[in-house]
């Protein structure tokens, strides 16, 4: 290969065919191009002119540059130029390629062995022994050097770890090995403990080549609860230009199909290593999410499986009587709320609602009585799992729960009355805690000095008293008892929830026993010194890629070694169940920062530098094809054969080879959505039929004309609307006439149509079949209604009652005439509940309006009206049918008035009312 | 005898060419509606013109004594003079009227065919005699002289690069009609016209044109050859030549109306990419107002 700066030759000899250009010049210079010959009569008339200039006989100078720099590049292209010619020296010794094996390496894991597999290939053709080492994975001791051909079919069997090598083992491996070789070094980018080391070794054994793959390394810290928002930070090893990610929460959806549950895109700021960004989700999907991960990348490190620390609990408190205006301090449920409200959601509600809610744990404070129903459901919800937390308080006290035999929901008997202590009518100081027995979940909470308890409700001592009770009195007297109820819990403390009784709510104690009843959620990760002694399981771990797999039967680890916090060959990362809770352990702590490898600069990187080898020669035949096509129409329209027609086709296919094809279709709605939203328009269906679609254009033509004259209604002229086309919502009425012939829409049409219908739109059905049908009696155009409207979200109907809105909202009406005029108009059904007041006229109906009035009485054609404004088709005879004319006019005013205002006049019920009480 | 076999071919030749020729004619003519154009002057006809009172030396015969017994006066009852009158057409057969532009454009000889068989058929209906000149077909009238004529007008095409029009067998007083692209020499044209001057032959000469010479939109390296062959001229940028050969055309046109108006006849320039209605009436005009 022939070098000349960045750019090699694989065939240089070819270049000298550019000697050859100059002559090419000339002997191109020298012919002109081709004359034309045409007949023409006017030639007489041209005899004797002589040329103006005789340069031109010459081929222009630009076309002969152009026709040089073409074959220039085709001389040149053939001559193979390569961009960055990368020279290999075969090399000699043994070989070996360290691969990092890291979480790091996971992205492009397939790329890496690719290159290793290459290397391996080279170095079976050189023959050279091979050895593939893993830092992740060490041999016991040395360098397994074998074929590369026994290598190469191994390659398929390694894996990336999700964790960092353990620079101990490392550095002792790095010691031990002795002998030259040359060494490939497949990096995943991240600097890690332990890493000079072995460079070190390496580069004193032979030399050290490097591939490290440009691709920025991505991590995601675990994600923290704060103010209200998930706070997700994502890491990169490189600083460098600004680069979008995109993080996504992940969990299973109600249908337990795990799923992407919420997308947030971020943005690494140019020079940042990090970025921080903040997620609000109701708790309910919070709640869900079992991992983070930025989306794209696979790889542990972008991974963070969430645990208990991420959910929020969410507590029902109840009290027991209504709260006093003024004196919040004394509401039983306000230190709850106090002490709740940073670390759990809080419910409100009845009991019967809350249940159906599921809380985690219910609160009722001086609750004493319940209707069997409830009690039944609240012991229910308990046996599946819930935790009720009862108070203590006057009402309890006063009440006979649990006095002769214990009730389910009180884990013990009570004696009549309570007591009270160290008050202005008993003996004795009020009393203090007694330290916490070792049994106690509340084993080892500090007492503060100052909780005293003055009044409390007395447990009767019954045989399970001492195992129930979980917290005493300084004279033994049980304070908190809890019991066991199938699945779940009920705990009951003995004083109120206020400091009515004692300063127990004052005291910090009172949140950290609510945390240990895991009625709030805890701080995110416990101490070492709580883990201590525990054992925990894993449930599922991570692997390198960031998949979640089954644990499967791993061993239990010890609590301190998950304090650790450092994923190992024996504790891999995943998600780990102890006792009470589970703990996620992530590749990447709260702590954790990650770096990217820096290699002095005598070692050449691979991957890395910026310029790669490139062929050439693709692109200069692609220059030189193009520069011939150029030369093609300039000789065309020099010799004036590119005029007239011709050239504009030329031209224009020119242009379509040139320019990318970028004819979107713009959106032609603007038009039809500005004219039907600057004033009101009425709208009918096309059918597809042109004569009914003419007389229900005509039909609304006549009623809005008849709206224009006698109300405040104005409408513009109508407007015919395609369903497959059109957007509905910006008609407050569809007029759509039935007939047999109709296609049925498209589902996208009647998507369009369900939305209208469901967002307040209404439809007027017309089956224009009344003469000789009655309604749904079996008329070709009854029959298609019913199948058009099937897939339609139609509710209920009856026929329009006596006392409708329709039937007022204008004139009064009772009948709906069109041009026939049959009695069967459906409309919405009223609510089966729906009453008539005392002294009312009406019932009071249903809010809203119908979405759909069915009919077939043929209005369009009682309202028809011709460009000379007078009637198109007779209605009936003479007088009589004039009238009944203007009665389908009427009853189309009451239709728009009805869509247009909704259930207002239904509301003028009560005008005597408002008016009685406004004083008037 | 000829062969029948070849017989039979030629007149299926014939008839191949003569009726659309001729039914082109006569749809252009249909266009025309004649109104009644006689002499208006009192002549020899068949048409009632005026009654006039009989004065001295009037024939009792011409007395029209029907209208005469409604007064006391003797009214004479004249005709309108409706004398036919000869047209002469002369049509370009050279190889130059075989151009054509655009193959959208009919050729100039084409389109001068039909105007010259159009205007025959409306003089013929208008009762006046028509021939075509240097052809030996004398003016005659009647439905005969057009199919003759048709027949003429199918034949083949000249061989000579341009056209000179024949005044000869030119009766004295009569009417000419030159349909040419007098794109060759004009020396014949001018003495032909002077010719007809002197013989008080009044007409029309028509210059077809293709679109093609009107525009000159050529370019680059060109050889233009004659239709024939005869004349050539190599140009290595056409379109410089454009303005002076524009120039040249304006004129020939310029010298061709002069000729006519100091010879009394009438002269227009028609374009094959035009309709030739507007040419067939301009002509009908042009020898109505020499009448």
């Amino acid at each position: 290969m022939w070098t000349v700066g960045a750019i090699g030759f694989t065939a240089p000899a070819l270049l000298w065919a550019l000697v050859a250009l100059p002559a090419l010049w000339l002997l191109l210079r020298a012919v002109p191009p081709a004359p034309i010959r045409r007949r023409f009569p006017g030639v007489a008339l041209l005899l004797g002119l002589t040329d103006d200039e005789t340069q031109t006989d010459k081929t222009p100078w630009w076309l002969l540059l152009l026709r040089m720099l073409a074959v220039a590049a085709l001389i040149v292209g053939f001559a193979g130029p390569v961009l960055n010619p990368e020279d290999r020296q075969p090399g000699t010794g043994p070989l070996l390629v360290f691969i990092d094996g890291t979480w790091a390496d996971a992205r492009d894991w397939p790329r890496r062995i690719d290159r290793v597999e290459a290397l391996l290939e080279e170095a079976g053709r050189d023959g050279r022994p091979v050895a593939v080492v893993m830092a992740t994975d060490l041999p016991e001791a040395g360098l397994p050097f074998q074929a590369a051909e026994a290598w190469a079919s191994r390659l398929a069997g390694l894996k990336p770890q999700p964790w960092l090598p353990d620079p101990q083992a490392l550095g002792d491996w790095a010691r031990g090995l002795d002998g030259g070789f040359d060494t490939f070094w497949m990096s995943g980018g991240l600097d890690y403990e332990g890493r000079d080391d072995v460079l070190a070794a390496f580069s004193a054994a032979g030399t050290v080549r490097v591939f490290e793959s440009p691709r920025p390394v991505l991590a995601l810290r675990p994600a923290a609860f704060e103010d209200g928002a998930i706070r997700l930070t994502a890491l990169r090893a490189r600083a460098g230009e600004a680069s979008e990610v995109t993080l996504a929460a992940t969990g299973r959806d109600p249908a337990g199909i795990e799923r992407v549950l919420a997308r947030v895109p971020a943005t690494f700021e140019p020079g940042e290593t990090s970025l921080e960004t903040d997620l609000v989700l109701p708790p309910e999907l919070r709640n869900r999410i079992s991992r983070f991960s930025v989306e794209g990348v696979r790889s542990a490190g972008a991974v963070t499986l969430t645990d208990d620390s991420l959910k929020r609990r969410e507590v029902a408190l109840i009290a027991g009587r209504d709260n006093r205006e003024g004196l919040q301090l004394l509401s039983p449920l306000f230190y709850l709320q106090k002490a709740l409200e940073p670390t759990a959601d809080l419910l409100d509600g009845t009991l019967s609602d809350i249940i159906l809610a599921s809380p985690d744990v219910i609160v009722l404070a001086d609750v004493a009585t319940l209707s069997a129903a409830e009690a039944a459901e609240l012991q229910d919800w308990v046996e599946k799992g819930g935790l009720l937390v009862r108070f203590a308080g006057p009402r309890l006290a006063a009440s006979d729960v649990s006095r002769d035999a214990e009730d389910p929901l009180m884990p013990v008997r009570l004696r009549a009355g309570g007591r009270t202590v160290g008050g202005a009518m008993s003996w004795g100081e009020p009393k203090e805690l007694r330290p916490f027995a070792e049994t106690s979940p509340f084993f080892g909470l500090d007492l503060p000095p100052d909780v005293r308890v003055n009044a409390q409700v007395m447990a009767q001592p019954d045989p399970q008293l001492a195992e129930r009770s979980i917290a005493a009195l300084t004279d033994g007297t049980p304070l908190v008892t809890r019991k066991k109820l199938g699945e779940g819990q009920v705990v009951l403390f003995h004083v109120t929830a206020n400091a009515e009784w004692s300063t127990l709510p004052l005291s910090g104690l009172f949140v950290q026993m609510l945390e240990r009843l895991a009625v709030s959620t805890r701080p995110a990760r416990p101490e070492a010194a709580e883990l201590q002694g525990t054992t925990w399981v894993a449930e599922t771990v991570l692997d390198a890629f960031g998949e979640v797999g089954d644990a499967g039967t791993l061993p239990g680890v010890p609590g301190e070694k998950l304090a650790d916090a450092r994923p190992a060959p024996d504790l891999p990362p995943g998600l780990y169940a102890g006792e009470d809770r589970r703990l996620a352990l992530n590749v990447i702590g709260p702590d954790t920062r990650i770096a990217a490898t820096a290699w002095p600069a005598r070692i050449p990187v691979e991957g890395l530098a910026v310029a790669r080898e490139t062929l050439l020669k693709g692109w200069l035949l692609t220059a030189a094809l193009a520069l011939l096509a150029a030369d093609i129409l300039a000789s065309l329209w020099l010799s004036g054969r590119l005029r007239g027609q011709r050239s504009g086709a030329a031209a224009v296919l020119v242009l379509a080879l040139m320019l990318p094809i970028d004819a979107h279709a713009q959106d032609t709605d603007d038009a039809l959505a500005l004219k039907a939203t600057s004033e009101v328009v009425l709208a009918h269906v096309v059918t597809g039929d042109a004569r009914i679609d003419d007389v229900a254009r005509a039909g609304l033509v006549g009623l809005s004309e008849k709206l224009f004259q006698r109300t405040s209604i104005e409408p513009a002229a109508p407007i015919a609307v395609n369903l497959e086309t059109d957007e509905l919502s910006f008609f407050p009425f569809l007029y759509w006439p039935v007939t047999a012939s109709q296609p049925q829409p498209s589902p996208e049409a009647y998507a369009r149509l369900n939305r209208y219908l469901r967002t307040g739109g209404m439809i007027l059905f017309d089956t224009r079949d009344a003469d000789v049908a009655r309604f749904g009696g079996g008329s070709p155009e009854g029959r298609r209604l019913q199948q058009l409207a099937r897939p339609l979200d139609v509710p209920p109907l009856e026929p329009v009652p006596a006392d409708h809105v329709l039937t007022r909202t204008f004139y009064l009406l009772q009948d709906f005439p069109g041009r026939h005029a049959s009695r069967d108009i459906w409309v919405e059904a009223a609510p089966p509940d729906a009453e008539r007041a005392e002294g009312m006229p009406f019932r009071d109906l249903n809010d809203g309006v119908t979405p759909v009035v069915i009919g077939g009485n043929d209005w369009a054609a009682a309202w028809a009206v011709d460009a000379q404004g007078a009637a198109m088709f007779p209605v009936g005879r003479g007088y009589a049918g004039e009238r009944q004319r203007e009665i389908a006019y009427r009853f189309g005013i009451n239709l728009i008035m009805h869509v247009l205002t909704g259930n207002y006049k239904s509301d003028q019920v009560h005008v005597p009312a408002l008016l009685d009480r406004l004083g008037q | 005898m000829s062969d029948p076999a070849t017989l039979r071919a030629r007149a299926e030749g014939l008839a191949e060419a003569l009726p659309p020729l001729l039914a082109d004619a006569e749809h252009l003519a249909q266009a025309v509606i004649l109104g009644e154009h006689g002499r208006r002057r009192a002549g020899l006809g068949d048409e009632f013109w005026q009654y006039r009172p009989a004065h001295a030396g009037d024939e009792a015969r011409m007395i029209d004594w029907r209208r005469s017994a409604r007064s006391d006066a003797h009214f004479v009852r004249e005709k309108e003079w409706q004398a036919a009158q000869s047209v002469l057409i002369w049509v370009d057969d050279s190889a130059s009227m075989g151009f054509s532009g655009d193959k959208t454009h009919p050729t100039k000889a084409e389109r001068a065919r039909v105007l010259a068989l159009a205007v025959a058929v409306l003089l013929t209906r208008g009762g006046e005699r028509v021939g075509l000149s240097g052809t030996g077909l004398p003016p005659r009238r009647g439905p005969l002289q057009l199919l003759r004529m048709a027949e003429v007008l199918s034949g083949a095409q000249g061989t000579a690069d341009y056209g000179a029009p024949d005044a000869r067998g030119m009766a004295p007083h009569s009417r000419a009609v030159f349909l040419s692209d007098f794109l060759g020499d004009l020396a014949p044209v001018e003495k032909a016209l002077t010719e007809a001057a002197d013989r008080d032959i009044k007409g029309a000469l028509v210059q077809v044109l293709d679109p093609a010479e009107e525009a000159f939109p050529y370019d680059g390296r060109t050889i233009f050859e004659s239709m024939g062959g005869s004349l050539r001229h190599e140009t290595l940028k056409a379109g410089d030549l454009r303005g002076r050969y524009l120039a040249r055309l304006a004129e020939r046109k310029a010298r061709l109306a002069d000729l006519a108006r100091a010879t009394g006849w009438h002269y227009s320039t028609h374009h094959t990419g035009e309709g030739a209605q507007g040419a067939l009436l301009w002509l009908y005009r042009a020898l109505e107002r020499v009448r």
